[in-house]
Formats: structure tokens, C-alpha cells, sequence
């Protein structure tokens, strides 16, 4: 079995402006949404008290929202979650005393007004925890584009790390903005997901820098764009494959998982989709336009000019 | 040139046993068990304490499992739930006979089924989170500047008496915020003062202001000080909670120390999160009284008639004491207890040391008492122990006091553990809160589970259809690096959670890319021609360069994750950073003595199974190709 019966290289970088345009549209949309919507930040970040309750059969919604009223809590959210039978209550923060002792007030509560409730899950968040854990993960994504940064400059050259970082943030903005758009819930798991995507398209375009190094070293006399369309088709194969891998891994994530796992994999997948096309199609053709040339990758003893002009800028 | 040395085999050979033995354990489930462990400082748990469960048990004619004794406590394992419940009932009665003042913990635990000679390997399963198993975590924060606050104003009590003593005469001593301000009227008692207090008190660094007639010294601690009671804030709280929590039952309780100010405190199968908070934010008082011990006295109490203003207490060592009620001073004037040793005789002693209110107190009471006994009360609950009870030899002034005489040193060490964990050093409020019914941890198990092996399955057919027998390869290569995840999680005890099960599921999603890439490059090699061994050797030489660049990359931001993350990003992190490096060793190590195995001893190699390579008809028209 084969997928991938490529006669020719195919001639991406001709369509360089095209994608170009395509990514810079989504990004903007995304930006958008971010600043007009924003992220529905979960209790993690936002601090408040979450409960989650099962009843045996569907949950009266409107009940237990009764039954909350009455009992003086204000601005709660009570929604399904997952099925008709679970229920998930949100709290906002109140002073720091009283919140902590919500789930139980709740619980009392419920067991008044909307009797048969099961308590599965609690989760009450301080005002000072949230704000570190968003500040924390705002130090997280910074560490790693820096740390990808300069390991990719080292690895190969400076050009590469500014195309692959560039590319591959856009990613992180895009799955944001679906967030913003959507108003799914952005939580820890959401964070550390884009994050791992972060980590992981960044590799597409090591393996196609890593083809463009090997093809400038060992072919002479082709121009820059030949290089990097050769890059990009001969590995296209294994691009496909391994994301189709990982995809299907999130993708069982997504079915099986239940709900906690749920945004978490819908962020990964978002994530896979616009690293493929983000990390191959955004990333050459930076590095096409900052000026990548032989000349960086042959010892200096071997200058040849040939073929490659020092921007790159030819077609 | 597809063969490995004897050795490389000899390694490959000796991760993947020791991948199995550690993940071995996984796979025998858990049995019931009790749990017995010491709910007292003072107790301790050892062979005897062993023999007694067994004895219990014999009389209950309850037939066990095994039992063994760790630094926990005596654990029965038991054959199922029921005879577990009335294990635990029968024990109880045993351990417990006043069940209003218990003195072992009691409580029902689980136990890993696997063999003993697993066990004796360190051969663990998996440690599960909360959100597998079930439980409550919460997040204490602990009010360093209440601790400070208590400090200063205690230090500007003993500055005054200090000053008193010293009859330098001052114009007041007032806390003002983090510092101590005190007022002089002349220049002279100033520095005299002062020349007092820095000889005296060395915690606080010393400032003059003023001019005049308004002179002033402002004492500040010094930093170092301030540390040392912030430490000292946060160890005693930590000791607290552990013997309030050991009331509660709890078989395996996490409590610690969570950066500087912080404590986490993690009960599994706990539900009650009411009575888990009410213990949490209890506070125990301490008491010292004197003893009667005006004859006949005792006897009459014990005979039900106690003098008026007198109860009966037990001793540690079981006598009973009559303690009068009226109160000489509580634990608040308290500011440590340390264990150590007499100056002068050597015997093990634990020091107090009181404030200055307090050491007025204590200088009076001693210096009327002398030859009487006083005794020392933990309350906890409206219920009082009797923690020491002893002889007042002289009059003690100063406030520094010393408890001697027939002492070991672990229980010297035990008075001075007790007498402090009287009351919290500073007050303690809930930040983060977590409860997880078990019902949804069994869930979590088994989503994650589910997710896990869909998505494996999904590959391995993949793999196998497309690459054939390096498919193959590839699998028992991924399915390695699943056995290798494993058997480190459970060597290293880290804690599984729900996003670390995402995290195995991601990995190897993630992992087969390496056996993608070499399998490609393979393909490629092939296709241009090359015989079938050296496209073999070349694919994986060619792709180890690729395959160390995206992991590393990767791997920093597991690394990132792992260091900012918290909660559950952590438990993301952790096993996807050991999860990259596994992932290495077997795509390329593992993988590659597997084909060696099966292709490198065919010298006369004509066709590697690894799909139909197509190659395009005729003259090539790529254009890499054509300039090879």
C-alpha cells in the first residue's frame, strides 16, 4: 500500500503568497474573536466553585436553579453536562470564608428542593490560586517559545527558528480563537494541550528543515524555492502519516474520554489540523522570504554562488 | 550491516523485563485490606502491635490473607469485603476499647494483590491520583504575616519587661505594622536601651528617629529571623493536621509543604468533606494545672467522689492523676517547645519557652509550688490528655522552662512534638478545594483506559496494513514504549491522573512518528534504488537526526509544562516528558534490534516486507532525482 505516488516535486512554493494570505486571514479572525468574545476562562483561572451532581434519572434544571435562589446564592450557572442526568453548577467567588464552604451549602440545598443528587465532583478555586495559575501559564507559553527558539537556532539557523516560531504561534492564536469564538471552556488541561501542540507542530517543521538542510547540502544548482518544494513533497508522506496517528489518538480521546477529556482533545485536534498545514505551507515560505541560501549550509572553503541568489527572491 | 553486538541485544533484552516486571503489578488488581496505624504521637506500631492484630483476628476467628508491618502501621490483607468490614469491627474492638478516645487509627485500605517477590522488588502499581480513586484535596494557605503579627506582638511584650527589668524607663512600646516602636524621652536612656536590646534580642535589627523630645528605636526582625518563623509557622501546622487527620481514618494522607506558604493536603476515599474541614480548622488548646496531691484525695476520686474543683485524668503511662480545674496558663503563652538535653546532668529534657506574660505567670506559680507537680493538658475536642505531669524542683523565671528526668530521648522528642501541636502557629485559610465521588474516579479509569487502547488498536492495524512486517515492528516498538511508560510510573510512584492517561494516550500517538519516519526514509532509499539492507541501515541512520530534533522539541515544552504547570498540567507533564524519552530508546533502539533480528542475518536480502514501494515509471522527473 502506498498513498503518496508524487511523480513530481510538488510546486508549493509557487502558491507561497496564496497560503500565505489564507493564514493571515484566519489568524486576524481568531484575533477577533479573542478581542471582541474572549476566552470563557474555567474556575481554575477565574476562581469560583464548581459542582458537579448526577441524579439517577434526567436532573430538573429549573429546580435546582429554585432551589439555589432560594437559598440567597446569586449569578449561578446551572447547565447539563454531558448527559441529562448530570449537572454541572457554577459559583462565582464570594469572600474568601463563605466560598469555601459552598459545596456544602449547595449540597444542603439540593438535597432540600431537588432531592436524589449525587455529588461527583467539587472544585472550589481561591482568587489568588487563579491568578497565579494564569500567570504561570502565560510563563509556560513564554519558556517554550523561547526554549524552541534557541534550540532551533543552534540546531540549524537563525532563519528557521523565527519562520518555525512565527508559524507555529499562529497556531496557538488560531486554537485560542476558536475558544473565543465557540466559547468552549478554556481550562488547565486546554492550556497544557495547546502547549504539548505548541511542542509538537513545531517538529513538522524540523523534519521538512531538516530535508531543506539535507537538499541544499547534497544537491547543487537548485534555487531556493526547488529545495524547499522538494523538502516539502518528500516528506509530505510521513506528515500525513504520523499526524493521521495522532490524530486518530485524539480522535479516541474525544469519543472515549468523557468530558474532561473532551476540550482537552478538541484543542489537539484543532492543534494537529492547522500545524500541518501552519508548520509546512507558513514556514518555507518564511524562510524562503527572510533568505535562506546554500551559502549557510556549506563550509565557508565551498563558496558557490550558483543557482541560489543571497534573498532567495528568485522563482 | 544490520547486526547488533551481543550486548546491544543483551540491553534491549534486559529493558524489556525489567519494563515487564515493573508493569506486572498493574495487572493484579488490589485486594481489601485494614490498616492499623498509631493515632497518637506517642504510640508506636511495631512487632507487638503486629501480634496483637493477629491475636484480635484469632479470637474474631477471621482468617487473613498476610500481614505484614511497615512504617505505616500493620496491614491485614483480606479476602473480600466483607470479612474486611468485620476485620476492621473485630480490630477495632481490640485497639479501641474507648471508642470517644482512640488511640490506633483503624481504617480500611487497599492493598496491591500482586506476589510478594514483586513487592520485595519495589515492584508497585501504579500510584493513582484523586481523580482516579476517589477522595478530597485541598489547598491550605497559611497566614505568614498572622505568624509575624503573633511574633511581634509576643517580642514587644518581652521588650517591655525587658526594659523593666533593666529599669530603663521608656515612653511606650507599640506594634505599628511590621515593626515594634519605642518612644525614650532622653538621649542617654536611648542608647542604653538600645545597647540592651542588641545584646538581648537578637532576632531584631535596631533603628533610631527622632530628635528632641520625640526619640524614638524602631526594632524590625531581620530577615533571617523572619524566615526561621515562617519555617517554623508552616512545620507546626503540618504537624497539626497530621494528628488531627489521624482521627479521621484516613489510610494514605498526603499533607505537605507546597512552596513557601502552602500545604496540600490529600485525603483518598474521603467523602465527607464537612467533617474533613471541621478537623482541618479545629484548635487544640493547651493547658497547664496543678496536681492534687493532698493524700487520700486520688482514692476518693477514684472511688467516684472527687474533691470540688478537681478531675481525674490518665497519665501517659496509665496511672491515674487528679488535675484541679482552674487553669494556671494555656498554650497561647506558648511560643516553642524544643527537645534537648539537661546542662548539667545530660538526661534528656524538652525546653519551653513562654512569652513574658506567661513568664510572670509561670515565675509566680513555681516559686509558691515548689515541690508540688503541675501538670501538662492537650484539649482537644472538651477532651484533655495528660501530655507530662512534672515536679517543680525551684522558682523558674525568664520564661525558659525545662521538663527533665526519666526521659528517653524519643519521648522527649514526643512532649516537645505534642506540646506544639497544641494549636496552629498560624491560621490557615482553604484556597483550592477538590472533591472527587468514587464513582467518577472508577469513570476516569476507565475513559482513559478506553481512549488509550481505541487509539492504539487504531494504529497498530494502520501500521500493520501499510508497513507489513516493519509495521509489525513498529507496534511491538510503540507497544514497548507503552510497557516502558509503565513500568517507570510505577518504579518512580508518580502520581497517575486523568490528564497523565491523556498524556500516555498523546505520547504514543506521537511516538509511532519516529517509526514513520524511518519507515519512510526506508521506503525512499528503496525507491532510489538502494539494495535492501543498506536502505535499512541508511533509513535509520538518516532519520535519527530528525527524530532527536522534533523530540527535543517536544521535550522542552514538556519541560515547560512541568515547571510552571500545577494541578493537572503537572500530571500532563510528568508523564509526557518520560513518556518522550522512552519514546526514543524503543523507536529506535527497540525497533532496530527487532529488524536486525529478522533481516540482518539474510545475507542474500532481496525485499524487505514494508508495503509495495512504488516507484515512479520511467525516467524520473523529480528534480532531486535527476541530479543525484
Amino acid at each position: 500500500m502506498e498513498f503518496f505516488r508524487i511523480k513530481k516535486d510538488i510546486p508549493f512554493m509557487r502558491h507561497a503568497l496564496v497560503f500565505n494570505v489564507i493564514s493571515l486571514i484566519t489568524f486576524l479572525a481568531a484575533v477577533f474573536f479573542l478581542a471582541t468574545k474572549g476566552l470563557h476562562l474555567s474556575v481554575e483561572f477565574t476562581g469560583g466553585t464548581l459542582i458537579e451532581v448526577n441524579y439517577a434519572q434526567s436532573a430538573d434544571l429549573e429546580k435546582i436553579r429554585g432551589a439555589l435562589g432560594k437559598n440567597g446564592f446569586r449569578d449561578y450557572s446551572v447547565q447539563n453536562f454531558g448527559s441529562s442526568q448530570d449537572v454541572m453548577i457554577r459559583l462565582p467567588l464570594r469572600d474568601a470564608q463563605e466560598s469555601a464552604k459552598q459545596g456544602e451549602q449547595v449540597m444542603q440545598a439540593l438535597a432540600a428542593e431537588a432531592p436524589g443528587a449525587e455529588l461527583r465532583r467539587v472544585e472550589y478555586v481561591g482568587p489568588q490560586v487563579g491568578k497565579e495559575l494564569a500567570e504561570n501559564g502565560a510563563l509556560a507559553l513564554l519558556v517554550v517559545i523561547i526554549g524552541i527558539m534557541i534550540y532551533l537556532a543552534f540546531r540549524f539557523e537563525w532563519r528557521f527558528s523565527v519562520s518555525a516560531i512565527i508559524a507555529n504561534l499562529h497556531d496557538v492564536i488560531i486554537i485560542l480563537g476558536f475558544f473565543a469564538a465557540f466559547q468552549w471552556e478554556f481550562s488547565l488541561s486546554v492550556l497544557a494541550a495547546v502547549l504539548a501542540v505548541l511542542g509538537y507542530s513545531v517538529n513538522e517543521s524540523v523534519v521538512v528543515f531538516d530535508r531543506v538542510r539535507e537538499t541544499f547540502k547534497r544537491v547543487r544548482g537548485l534555487s531556493t524555492p526547488q529545495v524547499l518544494d522538494h523538502a516539502i513533497t518528500s516528506t509530505i508522506s510521513r506528515t500525513i502519516i504520523t499526524h493521521g496517528s495522532t490524530q486518530v489518538m485524539v480522535l479516541s480521546m474525544l469519543l472515549f474520554g468523557g468530558e474532561t477529556l473532551y476540550y482537552f482533545s478538541l484543542a489537539l485536534t484543532i492543534g494537529i489540523c492547522f500545524g500541518i498545514y501552519s508548520s509546512v505551507l507558513v514556514a518555507s515560505p518564511l524562510v524562503m522570504w527572510l533568505g535562506v541560501s546554500r551559502e549557510q549550509f556549506i563550509k565557508p572553503k565551498k563558496v558557490i554562488a550558483e543557482g541560489a541568489t543571497d534573498d532567495g527572491a528568485c522563482v | 550491516m544490520n547486526r547488533y553486538p551481543l550486548w546491544k541485544y543483551v540491553t534491549v533484552a534486559i529493558a524489556l523485563v525489567f519494563g515487564f516486571i515493573y508493569t506486572l503489578p498493574n495487572f493484579f488488581g488490589e485486594s481489601p485490606a485494614v490498616q492499623v496505624s498509631s493515632a497518637k504521637v506517642t504510640l508506636k506500631v511495631d512487632a507487638s502491635t503486629q501480634a496483637r492484630v493477629e491475636e484480635a483476628l484469632r479470637t474474631a476467628s477471621i482468617v487473613h490473607d498476610g500481614i505484614q508491618l511497615d512504617p505505616v502501621g500493620v496491614k491485614v490483607r483480606l479476602k473480600d469485603t466483607d470479612t474486611q468490614l468485620k476485620a476492621k469491627d473485630a480490630i477495632e474492638r481490640a485497639f479501641n476499647p474507648d471508642s470517644s478516645d482512640p488511640r490506633y487509627v483503624v481504617a480500611l485500605n487497599l492493598l496491591s494483590a500482586s506476589p510478594q517477590w514483586l513487592t520485595s522488588l519495589h515492584a508497585l502499581p501504579m500510584y493513582l491520583g484523586l481523580d482516579l480513586r476517589g477522595g478530597v484535596h485541598f489547598l491550605l494557605q497559611v497566614d505568614m504575616p498572622g505568624a509575624l503579627t503573633k511574633r511581634l506582638d509576643s517580642t514587644s511584650a518581652d521588650l517591655r519587661s525587658l526594659l523593666r527589668d533593666k529599669n530603663l524607663r521608656h515612653g511606650g512600646i507599640n506594634r505599628d505594622g511590621d515593626r515594634i516602636v519605642i518612644k525614650f524621652r532622653d538621649e542617654e536612656t536611648r542608647v542604653a536601651a538600645r545597647k540592651v536590646l542588641a545584646d538581648s534580642a537578637t532576632d531584631l535589627t535596631l533603628a533610631e528617629i527622632g530628635q528632641g523630645e520625640d526619640l524614638r528605636l524602631i526594632a524590625t526582625l531581620k530577615p533571617e529571623a523572619g524566615k526561621k518563623i515562617a519555617d517554623f509557622a508552616i512545620k507546626q501546622n503540618i504537624n497539626t493536621l497530621h494528628n488531627r487527620i489521624n482521627e479521621l481514618g484516613v489510610a494514605e494522607p498526603v499533607i505537605q509543604q507546597q512552596g513557601a506558604d502552602r500545604i496540600v493536603v490529600q485525603l483518598p476515599g474521603v467523602q465527607d468533606t464537612a467533617k474533613a474541614k471541621d478537623i482541618l480548622g479545629r484548635t487544640a488548646t493547651l493547658e497547664i494545672r496543678m496536681v492534687d496531691d493532698s493524700p487520700g484525695a486520688l482514692e476518693a476520686a477514684m472511688a467516684g467522689n472527687a474533691p470540688f474543683g478537681t478531675e481525674v485524668y490518665t497519665e501517659r503511662g496509665g496511672s491515674p492523676l487528679l488535675v484541679k480545674k482552674q487553669v494556671v496558663l494555656t498554650g497561647d503563652r506558648l511560643t516553642d517547645a524544643q527537645p534537648g538535653f539537661d546542662g548539667q546532668t545530660n538526661e534528656a529534657a524538652v525546653h519551653l519557652t513562654l512569652d513574658s506574660a506567661g513568664a510572670r505567670i509561670f515565675k509566680d506559680i513555681t516559686r509558691d509550688s515548689v515541690g508540688k507537680r503541675m501538670a501538662i493538658l492537650l484539649i482537644e475536642k472538651g477532651k484533655g490528655e495528660v501530655v507530662t505531669a512534672p515536679v517543680i524542683r525551684t522558682e523558674i523565671g525568664g520564661g525558659r522552662v525545662q521538663i527533665s528526668g526519666r526521659m528517653t530521648t524519643s519521648e522527649a522528642n514526643d512532649v516537645a512534638l505534642l506540646l506544639r501541636a497544641g494549636s496552629l502557629a498560624a491560621p490557615m485559610d482553604i484556597i483550592e478545594e477538590r472533591t472527587i465521588g468514587p464513582s467518577l474516579g472508577a469513570e476516569n479509569i476507565e475513559r482513559g483506559f478506553k481512549s488509550t487502547m481505541w487509539g492504539f488498536v487504531a494504529i497498530a492495524v494502520f501500521m500493520i496494513a501499510y508497513y507489513q512486517v516493519v509495521g509489525l515492528i513498529s507496534v511491538i516498538a510503540l507497544a514497548s514504549n507503552l510497557l516502558l511508560l509503565v513500568a517507570l510510573l510505577s518504579l518512580l510512584q508518580a502520581t497517575l491522573t486523568l490528564p497523565g492517561i491523556a498524556a500516555i494516550a498523546l505520547t504514543l500517538g506521537m511516538a509511532i512518528d519516529a517509526n514513520v519516519l524511518i519507515n519512510e526514509r526506508i521506503r525512499e532509499e528503496l525507491r532510489a534504488g538502494m539494495p535492501p539492507q543498506a536502505a535499512l541501515s541508511e533509513g535509520y541512520e538518516r532519520a535519527f537526526g530528525t527524530i532527536l530534533d522534533s523530540n527535543i522539541t517536544t521535550l522542552i515544552a514538556g519541560l515547560a509544562l512541568l515547571i510552571f504547570g500545577s494541578g493537572p498540567v503537572r500530571g500532563f507533564a510528568v508523564v509526557h516528558c518520560l513518556g518522550i524519552l522512552t519514546s526514543i530508546f524503543s523507536a529506535v533502539v527497540v525497533s532496530r534490534a527487532m529488524i536486525n533480528l529478522v533481516y540482518g542475518r539474510q545475507k542474500k536480502l532481496t525485499k524487505i516486507a514494508i508495503g509495495n514501494v512504488w516507484k515512479a515509471d520511467g525516467a524520473s522527473t523529480s528534480a532531486v532525482d535527476g541530479k543525484n
